[in-house]
């Protein structure tokens, strides 16, 4: 999608940008002035410990919670100004999966996909069927899933389903909220492929909230760390190894972060031998 | 920053289009325009018009040189059109397609429909099918609930010379949340009712120079079935929906899962206390519903047919017996149990859906209130057979 290089973040197009954030419940900030910039074509990991609030930094920029100071840009329009049709439109061109995949359970999978199309776009049922089961294809599901009920599928399946929901609008940037948490290392890697794999593909922009080193290494062009109510630190994850801050020392460098290092003298070497068709392009 | 629009249109500035052109030895189709998912419905004539304008073509070309947008859904009406026509006989080749074109052509092709997922039985088997899958299902029901009231009878039996094990907490919380917080309602309805009798009571048997009768009549009536009657029902329609909803969301949430490991029996938490709850509440509020049936009937009679209340108590007192209201109170813990045990199966029925809880919330409320009212028939058959 853009050609400048992660190096100069300045002048790259941010489709979201947040400014001096603050969002509190009552008395207690979990947001305190916090920025943030997640550029287009860009694959950005977020991380932070639990409870510090990634899933509520998310939820704020879908606009599900309500922030007490600070401007949010999505496609460079402030989400506070919004008319109810720019609303509709970004609403349209971003997707979301959710952590528990929030599949709506009286509905089969080929409803779930079809659902937000079928409410945005004046399409005739052969052709939604037609879309389902490509994007059922697209997240590497049997069309046999198609007629399954949320409740009869597995873990994985869930979320893949989710993100096929998510992709039904064909949206620019898509929120995961910890996509390969609950998922066995090999599941979880597959996943990491194929969001790989779909941001080459379709041009996406990912912002994307997890724990899994081994996702923050294999598919993230950029991190942000969350903690003391900012972003600490944001850049590619190979200036974050260098880092001094205690936090993220022990967050890469701890007992799980070790392992992955051990494999090279720093972290992108380490994963560029591994997963050479992810790094390749970059 | 320069590249973001201003305002965020739908992003479809030029409508997908197909231009057909012959040239000496193949059809070529030339596509123009943003080949995308919000160009919605024209999108899907796009993609019709691609199909049906090479349909007798023997070899096909797209130009995918004016193309200045595709997404997936695109790539699935193109892709589309080459399989079908392919399958047709024609030769189909690209032209002028750029790398990321190729990439989300194979990635997010065409899958041909799989027709035999799509067969549905004839009309007349699937409904046939259908009742015979009703009525398995009430023989199966049936034998669920006496299934579960076996296992509630062993449980208590388990339990009684246990006292210390019984859980007197949620057995109080539930006593107040059913029987106590239920009181305004069922005094309330039942007023209303005692009301109601009594005042067509009086103006139907005033025809026969009776009124007085109408004393009689919501005496008897009130306390044996009526009393009990509207109770039980209220209590299926407030509580018995409650517990169905409390067990089933628990169900869902694998909370009940979460007490079987732990190796707590799921009907000694949380179905016992709450069935305990019910068998002493409805009784107690039986009572509660007599007495207003018995108010009603006092305040409408004084006010229609002028009896007043001294004259309303004497003859209430020659017209019912101690029996006349234990006749009522006694079918009460009955009807406790019935709401009960059909409430906590239902609720364990529940599967994995927020549909699911809710069909079984209504089948609870329905099933209850149907069986209260079976029971109430064979309680009165019985009474009349032992002339009680």
């Amino acid at each position: 999608m853009t050609d400048a290089s992660p190096s100069q973040p300045s002048e790259r197009e941010a489709v979201i940008r947040v400014r001096g954030l603050k969002v509190g419940f009552g008395d207690h900030l979990v947001m305190d002035g916090l920025d943030l910039d997640l550029y287009r074509g860009e694959v950005l990991g977020f991380v932070g410990a639990s409870g510090a609030g990634k899933s509520v930094l998310t939820r704020t920029i879908l606009g599900l919670l309500h922030k007490q100071a600070g401007t949010i840009e999505v496609f460079g329009l402030d989400i506070d100004k919004m008319t109810p049709h720019d609303r509709l439109v970004v609403g349209e061109r971003w997707g979301v999966l959710f952590q528990e995949g929030a599949l709506f359970s009286s509905l089969t999978v080929r409803q779930n996909i079809q659902a937000p199309m079928r409410e945005h776009l004046g399409l005739s049922q052969s052709t939604l069927d037609g879309l389902a089961l490509q994007k059922l294809a697209l997240v590497g599901l049997p069309p046999e899933t198609a007629d399954k009920l949320p409740s009869e599928l597995s873990g994985g399946m869930t979320k893949r389903v989710s993100l096929a929901r998510a992709l039904a609008l064909d949206p620019e940037i898509v929120f995961l909220d910890e996509p390969t948490s609950g998922l066995d290392p090999i599941s979880a890697g597959d996943f990491d492929d194929l969001i790989g794999t779909l941001q080459k593909t379709l041009g996406l922009t990912v912002f994307m909230v997890t724990h899994d080193l081994d996702s923050l290494f294999a598919i993230c062009d950029r991190v942000a760390v969350l903690g003391h109510k900012k972003v600490i630190a944001a850049g590619p994850i190979s200036e974050l190894l260098l880092s001094d801050d205690p936090w993220l020392k022990s967050y890469f460098h701890g007992k799980r972060g070790v392992i992955r290092l051990s494999a090279g003298a720093d972290g992108h070497d380490a994963v560029a031998a591994e997963k050479p068709p992810q790094n390749a392009r970059r | 920053m320069s590249a973001v629009s201003a305002r965020p249109e739908r992003l479809v500035t030029t409508t997908p289009s197909v231009a057909r052109e012959d040239s000496q030895d193949a059809v070529v189709l030339s596509l123009a325009g943003e080949w995308i998912v919000a160009a919605g419905h024209q999108l899907e004539a796009a993609g019709a018009s691609l199909l049906s304008s090479a349909k007798d073509a023997k070899r096909v070309i797209f130009d995918l040189t004016g193309l200045q947008r595709m997404d997936t859904a695109g790539a699935w009406f193109i892709d589309r059109a080459q399989v079908e026509l392919a399958a047709a006989g024609a030769s189909v080749s690209y032209r002028g397609e750029q790398p990321k074109h190729d990439i989300l052509l194979k990635e997010a092709g065409y899958h041909p429909p799989d027709k035999s997922s799509l067969v549905h039985p004839a009309p007349t088997v699937a409904l046939l099918s259908a009742i015979g899958e009703t009525i398995y299902d009430v023989g199966v029901d049936f034998l669920d609930i006496v299934d579960y009231l076996g296992e509630v009878v062993v449980m208590f039996l388990r339990l009684a010379p246990q006292p210390w094990r019984w859980r007197w907490t949620p057995m109080v919380y539930h006593l107040e949340m059913y029987g106590l917080r239920s009181v305004p309602i069922i005094l309330l309805i039942n007023f209303l009712v005692g009301a109601i009798v009594t005042q067509q009571g009086i103006f139907q048997l005033a025809k026969f120079g009776a009124a007085d009768y109408a004393v009689s009549l919501v005496g008897v009536l009130g306390l044996r079935e009526l009393g009990v009657l509207m109770t039980s029902i209220m209590i299926a329609g407030r509580t018995g929906s409650a517990i169905t909803a409390e067990i089933g969301s628990m169900k869902m949430r694998e909370e009940i899962d979460a007490l079987k490991v732990m190796a707590l029996d799921p009907l000694e938490v949380l179905i016992i206390p709450r069935l305990v709850a019910l068998v002493i509440a409805l009784p107690l509020l039986t009572f509660l519903a007599d007495v207003a049936q018995m108010a009603g009937g006092l305040l409408v009679s004084w006010i229609y047919a002028g009896i007043t209340p001294a004259v309303f108590i004497n003859r209430l007192q020659s017209a019912i017996w101690v029996q006349t209201f234990l006749v009522g109170l006694i079918k009460a813990p009955f009807m406790a149990i019935v709401i009960g045990l059909i409430a906590a199966t239902e609720g364990m029925e529940v599967r994995g859906s927020a549909e699911s809880l809710g069909r079984c919330v209504t089948s609870s409320v329905v099933k209850s209130i149907f069986m209260v009212i079976v029971m109430d028939g064979l309680f009165a058959m019985f009474f009349a057979t032992v002339d009680y």
